[in-house]
């Protein structure tokens, strides 16, 4: 894609203002957090109202798997927060420069790999907070066992953090020339 | 989307079905019937009953208790626990929850219509009905003479009313016709169910159909011997087979031909899932051939729990509780008619 004549595709796309890359990577991260975090509390909570009628003994246990979901929407808030620290003006000759479109696409980056994350994360720890709140009914000694799966998925949240964090360190914005 | 239900099933149904799994857990347990078939009397029963979830509804009962009661009781609360999940139950689960009952309904039709033409008192008859398929107008059904009757001044507003378009003759209400009209009608329905289990889709249209199909052929089976000796022509009797299932279409054709058990045990043996239900059976004995279908039935729905995320939990549950209850009633006979060595020859334990 040449963007050497003024009307392609690849000048429409390098015309795009870093900050609208930044401001979208900044809400997909926290909006698609929550969107996933929200998802998991429900997956995992009407399963263990339900299970809790007949079994009341699992409803504080089974609150981790909540917790767990909730978590997930407090990375992305914590993502978002910093994205935005990053976020800076740059003078008008500068906005179109390489190094311009280097942050905004960092910031774009960081916050589109911590929501995408964090929503499978909290699909993942839902449905299995839903199951081990069912099993817990049924069998109480399952139910360390099943958190330990949900560990698992939990950490699939917070590799997307690292790297988004990663990501976002480098987003320098030029400086005056 | 098959494989993908986790993610939105449990919008509607996730509290239900975590309700349906905590009945579930309440079902009588191995050590429950032990316990059971070594009581002396209905009394000793109803106590041993009272620490299981049957508790507060027996024990408002007065001894001398009858196994007619008990029975009643515990179907009571099968009817309770159905009225609360449909009462909180959305579409499609209200539909398929609904579905569950039609067999119910189509018995306690059957069951009127036979007891009048043997002039038996309504009242007594409706006692005698299954609640779970209950209707509105089902004492009219004492009036009807014939088929068209019975359709038109009954059934044509119940859920039934799709099920009789193969069976409306003018003729005359007579024994024969009503087993014949019983099969007709189940036979609408299982295909009905399977029609609307398919359009689910996904893992419970997959269980169901598992489910379902071994019904149909447990029925084309007991059609087969039942009707071995009558006048039913075979072709009446291919006509009563339902369209599908594993039997569909070759088994129903060599069992349509069938003139002896034998010959039965010789059309089922080649599909493996019945050959080891038949294998059970030695030669010429069919008595315990209802015994092993209804093994072979509990633990096909036990799997049914296996799997989250569907529906055909519902009705596996149901289905277990009615044979649990029908572990109660034998278990019921044979103590108050103190023949207990023959305890074991009908009770099916579910765990």
């Amino acid at each position: 894609m040449s963007t050497a004549s003024s009307s392609s595709w690849g000048t429409a796309l390098v015309r795009i203002s870093p900050y609208t890359f930044s401001a979208v990577g900044i809400a997909v991260s926290i909006g698609v957090s929550v969107l996933g975090a929200a998802w998991g509390i429900y997956i995992t909570g009407s399963s263990l109202i339900g299970a809790a009628i007949k079994a009341p003994r699992i409803t504080s246990k089974n609150l981790i798997s909540v917790i767990f979901c909730e978590a997930v929407a407090i990375y992305g808030v914590i993502v978002a927060i910093i994205l935005q620290t990053k976020l800076e003006s740059v003078p008008k000759s500068q906005i179109y420069a390489a190094e311009s479109l280097r942050a905004g696409y960092a910031i774009f980056a960081s916050g589109l790999i911590v929501g995408f994350a964090n929503l499978v994360c909290g699909l993942c720890v839902g449905i299995i907070g839903s199951s081990c709140a069912l099993s817990d009914a049924q069998n109480s000694s399952l139910f360390v066992k099943i958190l330990v799966i949900e560990i698992f998925g939990s950490a699939l949240g917070l590799f997307g953090v690292i790297v988004g964090i990663i990501m976002s360190a480098q987003a320098t914005w030029p400086t005056k020339v | 989307m098959y494989g993908f239900e986790a993610m939105t099933f449990n919008i509607h149904g996730g509290y239900l079905e975590a309700i349906v799994r905590g009945h579930r857990a309440g079902l009588l347990t191995t050590a429950d019937y032990n316990n059971l078939c070594q009581c002396e009397s209905l009394d000793d029963i109803k106590m041993h009953l009272s620490a299981t979830e049957y508790g507060p509804y027996l024990q408002n009962e007065p001894s001398p208790l009858h196994t007619t009661t008990i029975v009643e009781k515990c179907t009571l609360k099968l009817v309770d626990d159905y009225k609360h999940m449909l009462c909180q139950a959305t579409e499609p689960l209200s539909t398929f929850l609904e579905y569950i009952t039609y067999g119910h309904m189509i018995d306690n039709v059957v069951l009127i219509v036979t007891g009048t033409l043997h002039e038996r008192d309504v009242q007594e008859l409706l006692e005698k009905c299954h609640p779970l398929g209950m209707f509105d107008s089902i004492a009219t059904l004492a009036v009807a003479q014939n088929m068209r009757e019975l359709y038109r001044l009954v059934l044509v507003d119940t859920p039934l009313a799709p099920y009789f378009s193969e069976c409306i003759t003018s003729e005359d209400l007579d024994d024969m016709n009503i087993e014949i009209m019983r099969n007709t009608l189940y036979k609408a329905y299982l295909e009905d169910f399977y029609k609307f289990c398919q359009k689910l889709g996904g893992t419970t249209a997959e269980i169901m159909s598992d489910l379902l199909a071994f019904e149909a052929d447990r029925r084309a089976v007991n059609i087969t011997i039942n009707s071995i000796g009558t006048e039913l022509t075979r072709d009446d009797r291919r006509k009563l087979y339902s369209n599908f299932g594993l039997l569909y279409p070759y088994g129903h054709e060599e069992l349509a031909v069938c003139e002896d058990i034998d010959q039965v045990r010789a059309v089922m043996e080649k599909y493996p899932p019945y050959q080891s239900i038949f294998a059970k059976l030695s030669y010429g004995e069919s008595q315990m051939l209802d015994k092993a279908f209804y093994e072979e039935e509990v633990k096909r729905l036990c799997l049914a729990f296996e799997q989250q995320f569907h529906y055909a939990v519902f009705f596996a549950y149901m289905r277990l509780r009615e044979q649990e209850i029908r572990n109660l009633m034998w278990i019921s006979e044979c103590v108050a008619q103190n023949q207990k060595s023959r305890v074991h020859d009908s009770v099916v334990f579910i765990f």
